[in-house]
């Protein structure tokens, strides 16, 4: 019964969130239309999402949030650094295939995103079958290092989350 | 007002500044589309981020009260910057790039812009 009420807990959450965000102040009434939102939305798009995944692991969830976070601060600065003071000719610009281990279309999604958020490194194409991404790195004396940090840092726990 | 409230947003609308900056820089300094892809990335990321965490000390630290739209538009930031920049990278790699000049995908299956997907695996 409840699973027919909610059938996806996280997004019924979630757009109550964003309702009472989106409004800017905490209220009986807005609270009461956020939940009405966060329990007719997810009803009417169940199609969409036939095959979710489910987050295992929400303490890793968060980890890798702040993982990230960190490392855009970190990579700003570090391309920052490039654009100012490397002359263009000194510039190493490469691709790099990085292979995927994971396989929901979710988690890539989020490992795509993620590749591209944290400047230096853009995510560029999908193999047809998936199996792995094509990632434009801005410079770097090492591709393969990049690719290891890419699967260590990011892959490595999106895996632990999803899987 | 305290003096080191307004110096602590002053830090942070000093920094987004910067970094907006450099981006813009870079549009202009590097030389290839690819490359200036990374510029705008960056903007987005701690150049809007600065602005918008001054804007949350300024609402809570000032005003006494607290306002959630930052956390919104960083969240929708989060969301569709990313996809932007795959499309104009798509665009880019439709237009300019031969299969040849891209590093092998290391499996059986070519890049998917060259290739069609293997049978039935997925639906879409």
């Amino acid at each position: 019964m409840l699973r027919r009420i909610f059938p996806h807990p996280l997004l019924s959450l979630v757009l109550t969130l964003v309702w009472l965000g989106l409004v800017n102040k905490v209220t009986l009434g807005n609270l009461v239309l956020g939940v009405a939102l966060g329990i007719v939305v997810p009803v009417m798009t169940a199609a969409y999402w036939p095959n979710r995944p489910r987050i295992r692991n929400p303490l890793m969830a968060a980890e890798y949030a702040l993982v990230v976070l960190w490392d855009i601060v970190v990579a700003n600065v570090q391309v920052a650094m490039i654009i100012l003071f490397k002359p263009n000719a000194d510039l190493r610009s490469t691709w790099i295939t990085v292979p995927l281990e994971l396989t929901s279309a979710e988690a890539i999604t989020v490992l795509a995103g993620t590749i591209t958020m944290t400047p230096g490194t853009v995510s560029a194409m999908l193999s047809a079958d998936s199996s792995a991404i094509l990632v434009h790195c801005l410079h770097t004396d090492d591709p393969d290092d990049v690719r290891d940090q890419i699967k260590a840092r990011y892959e490595r726990r999106l895996k632990e989350i999803f899987q | 007002m305290d003096f080191l409230t307004e110096l602590l947003i002053a830090f942070f609308l000093v920094v987004s500044g910067i970094f907006g900056l450099v981006g813009s820089f870079g549009m202009i300094k590097l030389r290839e589309t690819m490359q200036r892809l990374h510029a705008p990335t960056k903007a987005t990321t701690l150049g809007v981020g600065g602005v918008l965490i001054a804007s949350m000390l300024y609402f809570l630290l000032i005003e006494r009260s607290f306002s959630f739209h930052e956390l919104l538009i960083t969240l929708f930031l989060f969301l569709t910057a990313p996809i932007v920049a795959h499309f104009i990278a798509k665009t880019y790699l439709q237009v300019h790039i031969r299969p040849s000049d891209l590093p092998p995908t290391g499996g059986e299956h070519g890049w998917s812009l060259y290739d069609d997907p293997p049978g039935d695996r997925r639906e879409e």
